[in-house]
C-alpha cells in the first residue's frame, strides 16, 4: 500500500466495493431463482421432451435469441449486434487483467475495435427505436433509456482512450493486474480511463438490482427450461407434498 | 350489443396506433359475499386490504419462481407488445403484455425491490393504491392467460402466470370476480360448472340418447355412473346443453359404441373445466380436479379419456399427475389422461371405425388451434402432436381442409377472446374486439377458400364464436366440434370395434 496516492486509495477502494455488490447481488438473485420453487409443468409448448432437447432450446435462445427472432425481426437485428459485440468487448477486455494473455484475446483485439463502434451505434439504434415507435415508448422508463445511455458512454469513453486521446495502455494493464492479483498500484493519470473505469463501476452496482439481471435470469426461466414430460415423470410440487 | 364497433373484415390484421384508456369501460363484475366465502375468500375488501394483498404477493415471489422472475428480467424489449389480441382489438396501451405486467411490477418494484425503494422515480415504482388495484382488476380481467406472448419473449415471460397471481391476490382480498367464482362455487358443491344435478343431468343424457336413437336408428349409450367401465370420460358440462358442443358429445359417444369400449360418464365429476386456474388458486385447482380422481377410483374404471376442452386439457395433461397423481390404480398402460382426439385417431387408424367421409362432402373446414391446447399441453408422443393430432383426425373424416394464415394458428394461434375467465356477458365488447384477429384469419380462408366450417376443441371457444362471430356478420354455423365431424362420417354397424 506504499505509495499510493489518495486518488489511487479511493478508486482501489470503489473498485473493490463495486466488484463486490456486483457479484453479491448477482449470485443472491441466481440463488433466488435457483430456490424458487416451480410448482407446477409450465413450458411454453411445444417444448422439449428431453433435457437434451431443453439444452438445444437454450443454446438456440441465448446463442440466437430465437423467441426475439419469432417476435420483432427489427429489435432482433440491433438486439442481437448489441449482444454480440458486447460480448467481444468483454472478452477483449481480458487482456488488461490476464497475465500472460490467452493467444485468442489477441485474436479478437482487431474486432474489439469495430465492435466498440457498433456499440454505440446499436444502442443508438435501440435508443431510437424506443423513441420512435409508439408502443416501445409508452412502455419504456427512465431506466431503459438509462441502461443505453450507460452502455454507450462506456463504449465511447473506451473508443476515446484508444483513438483520440491514446492512453498509457500499459499503464492501465498495470493498474488492472493489480487490482486482480490484489497488490494495488497507482492508477494511471489518465482523466478518461477514471471516466470510463467509473462509468464501468456504476454498471457493475447496477446490474443486479436491475433488469439487466436478464443476463442470469434467463438461464432460470421455467417457460423455456422446463422439460416436456408432465405424465412420464411426475413433477412434485415442493410446498405441496 | 348494437353499439360495439367491430373492425371491417379485410383478412389482415393491422397492429393499431395506442389509444389510452380504449378498454377501461370492460370490467368484469365483482363476485358477492357469499361467492367468496363459499370459496375460502374474504367476503369483501377489509380496511387493512393493502398490508394483506402485500403479504400475499410477498408469499407468491416465494412460491412461483415464474413470478418473481418475470417481474425482475423483463428488459422492455416490445416483441411482445402487438402480441396480445386484445391489444390488437382494442389499442388500449395496458393490453400490451409487458404494459399488462408493468402494472404489477411498479408495486413490486416500490415494496420488494432495494432498487425501487431507494429511486422510485427512475423505473416507475408505486404504492399499491385504490387506483392501482383498480387498474388491477380493468386490466388483469382482460386477459384471457392464453400464453400467446410468452411465445415471442426473450426470456418467455408468460403474463398468464402474473394476471393468475394478481387473480389470486385480488380474492386475498376479497376481490373475487364474479363469473368465475359463481362457477367454481358451483363446481365445487355440485360437481359442474352448470350446476347441474344428478337427475336433471341423466335426463338429458336420455333426451340425447333418444335423439341419436331417433336419427339414426341405433342404440348409442350415454352412460352415466356405470361403475367397472373400461373408461371414464371427462367432458366440459356444455357439452350437456350447448351448440355445437352437444354435437360433439354425440360424436364421443358414437365412437365408443362403435369401437366397442365401456365408458362412463360421472354425475360426482361432470365437469372437466377447472376455473382454478384462471384465479391462480392452487387450492381450488386441486379440489376441482381430485373430483375426478375420486371419481375414477369409485367407478373403477381402467381409464381416464377426456373430452373438448382447451384450458381443461392444459390442467390434465400438464397439471393433473403433479396435483392428483400418480394414477397408479389405473391400467398402466393408460396412466396418462388421453384426449378424445388422441383416442379416436388411434382407433381410425387401427382401421376400429368405418368412416365414410362423404357425409362431410357439404364442408370445407379449417381448424381454430385453441390457446391452452396449443401452448400448455401436448397430444401423442411428440411436440407438436397437439396442432398434428387434431387435422389429422379431422382430415380422416372429411376431404376439405385449409389450414387459416400460419400467423396465426399452432404455436402462434389467437384465443378465441373469451377464455381466461372472462366468457361473460358484462365483458361483450372486450371479447367481439378479441376476436377480431381469428375473425380476420377465418374471413381470409372463407373467401379465398370457400371455408364454412370452422372446427375446434374448447368449449369455451365454441361458446364465444357463436356469439361473436356474429358480430362480424359471419354467421354463428360455421362453428363446429371436431367431434360433431366424427359423429357425421362414422357409419355405425360399420365396423366390429376394437
Ligand atoms: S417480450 Fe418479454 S422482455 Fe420484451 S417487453 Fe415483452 S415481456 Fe418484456
Ligand atoms: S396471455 Fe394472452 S391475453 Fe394475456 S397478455 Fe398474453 S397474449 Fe394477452
Amino acid at each position: 500500500m506504499k505509495g499510493l496516492s489518495t486518488l489511487s486509495l479511493v478508486f482501489i477502494f470503489l473498485c473493490y466495493t463495486s466488484a463486490a455488490i456486483f457479484l453479491a447481488g448477482f449470485v443472491r438473485k441466481v440463488y433466488e431463482y435457483a430456490v424458487t420453487p416451480s410448482p407446477l409443468k409450465i413450458p411454453t409448448m411445444p417444448a422439449p421432451t428431453t433435457k437434451g432437447g431443453v439444452v438445444l432450446r437454450m443454446t438456440g435462445e441465448v446463442l440466437f435469441f430465437t423467441s426475439l427472432f419469432k417476435g420483432n425481426k427489427w429489435t432482433w437485428i440491433g438486439g442481437y449486434i448489441f449482444h454480440i459485440v458486447f460480448l467481444l468487448i468483454v472478452l477483449r477486455h481480458l487482456r488488461y487483467v490476464l497475465v500472460p494473455t490467452p493467444e485468442v484475446i489477441y485474436f479478437i483485439g482487431p474486432f474489439g475495435i469495430h465492435a466498440g463502434i457498433i456499440l454505440v451505434v446499436s444502442a443508438g439504434y435501440l435508443f431510437a427505436r424506443r423513441i420512435f415507435v409508439d408502443r416501445t415508448r409508452y412502455i419504456s422508463s427512465g431506466a431503459d433509456y438509462f441502461a443505453l445511455i450507460l452502455m454507450a458512454l462506456i463504449a465511447a469513453t473506451g473508443l476515446a482512450m484508444q483513438f483520440l486521446f491514446m492512453a498509457d495502455v500499459s499503464a492501465v494493464k498495470d493498474f488492472m493486474v493489480g487490482l486482480v492479483t490484489f497488490s494495488p498500484v497507482n492508477i494511471p493519470d489518465d482523466h478518461l480511463f477514471i471516466v470510463h473505469l467509473t462509468l464501468v463501476m456504476v454498471l457493475l452496482v447496477y446490474l443486479p438490482f436491475s433488469k439487466l439481471m436478464h443476463a442470469g435470469g434467463i438461464f432460470f426461466s421455467p417457460t423455456r427450461v422446463m422439460v416436456d414430460d408432465c405424465n412420464e415423470k411426475r413433477h412434485i410440487n415442493p410446498w405441496d407434498r | 350489443m348494437a353499439d360495439i364497433k367491430t373492425e371491417q373484415l379485410t383478412g389482415k390484421i393491422k397492429v393499431p396506433k395506442i389509444n389510452e384508456s380504449a378498454a377501461t369501460e370492460d370490467r368484469a363484475n365483482r363476485a358477492r359475499e357469499e361467492q367468496n366465502v363459499l370459496l375460502g375468500f374474504p367476503p369483501s375488501k377489509p380496511d387493512n386490504w393493502q398490508e394483506i394483498a402485500l403479504n400475499k404477493m410477498g408469499e407468491l415471489l416465494t412460491k412461483y419462481k415464474s413470478l418473481k422472475l418475470f417481474l425482475d428480467v423483463c428488459v422492455k424489449c416490445g416483441a411482445c407488445t402487438d402480441k396480445c389480441h386484445y391489444f390488437l382489438g382494442t389499442g388500449d396501451p395496458n393490453n400490451m403484455p409487458v404494459a399488462r405486467q408493468e402494472l404489477m411490477r411498479k408495486v413490486y418494484r416500490k415494496h420488494f425491490t432495494t432498487a425501487g425503494k431507494l429511486f422510485p422515480g427512475l423505473s416507475r415504482a408505486e404504492e399499491l393504491t385504490e387506483d392501482v388495484m383498480d387498474e388491477w382488476w380493468n386490466y388483469y380481467h382482460q386477459c384471457s392467460q392464453c400464453r400467446r406472448c410468452s411465445v415471442f419473449c426473450p426470456f418467455g415471460i408468460d403474463t398468464a402466470e402474473i394476471s393468475m397471481a394478481a387473480r389470486e391476490i385480488m380474492n386475498s382480498v376479497g376481490m373475487g370476480q364474479k363469473y368465475s367464482n359463481e362457477v367454481l362455487g358451483k363446481v365445487v358443491t355440485v360437481g359442474n360448472n352448470l350446476g347441474i344435478e344428478k337427475p336433471a343431468l341423466q335426463n338429458s343424457l336420455e333426451f340425447l340418447e333418444d335423439d341419436v336413437k331417433e336419427e339414426t336408428g341405433t342404440d348409442v349409450k350415454f352412460p352415466l355412473d356405470q361403475k367397472n367401465a373400461e373408461v371414464l370420460l371427462i367432458a366440459p358440462s356444455a357439452d350437456f346443453f350447448s351448440s355445437p358442443h352437444i354435437e360433439g358429445l354425440i360424436g364421443y359417444g358414437k365412437v365408443f359404441h362403435e369401437a366397442g369400449v365401456s365408458w362412463t360418464m360421472s354425475s360426482y365429476a361432470s365437469e372437466f373445466a377447472n376455473f382454478g386456474m384462471f384465479i391462480g388458486n392452487y387450492d381450488l385447482m386441486k379440489k376441482v380436479a381430485i373430483r375426478i380422481r375420486d371419481a375414477a377410483e369409485e367407478l373403477n374404471v381402467k381409464r381416464i379419456v377426456v373430452g373438448e376442452c382447451g384450458h381443461a386439457w392444459r390442467v390434465a395433461y400438464s397439471f393433473w399427475n403433479t396435483l392428483i397423481g400418480p394414477f397408479d390404480f389405473l391400467d398402466p398402460e393408460h396412466r396418462s389422461p388421453a384426449h378424445i382426439c388422441e383416442f379416436t385417431l388411434d382407433l381410425i387408424q387401427r382401421d376400429a371405425l368405418k368412416i365414410d367421409k362423404s357425409y362431410n362432402d357439404d364442408l370445407v373446414v379449417t381448424f381454430h388451434d385453441s390457446c391452452n391446447v396449443a401452448r400448455g399441453s401436448r397430444m401423442g408422443n411428440s411436440p407438436g402432436g397437439q396442432f398434428e393430432i387434431p387435422r389429422e383426425l379431422i382430415k380422416s373424416v372429411c376431404r376439405n381442409f385449409v389450414d387459416m394464415d400460419e400467423e396465426t394458428i399452432r404455436e402462434v394461434t389467437y384465443c378465441c377472446g373469451a377464455g381466461g375467465g372472462l366468457l361473460t356477458d358484462e365483458l361483450m365488447d372486450l371479447r367481439v374486439k378479441g376476436a377480431m384477429p381469428r375473425a380476420q384469419a377465418l374471413h381470409e380462408v372463407m373467401e379465398r377458400n370457400g371455408v364454412n366450417t370452422m372446427a375446434m376443441i374448447c368449449a369455451i371457444c365454441k361458446a364465444q364464436f357463436t356469439k361473436v362471430l356474429p358480430e362480424y356478420g359471419v354467421d354463428m354455423s360455421v362453428v363446429a366440434s371436431v367431434h360433431q365431424l366424427v359423429s357425421n362420417a362414422i357409419v355405425l354397424g360399420g365396423k366390429k370395434g376394437v
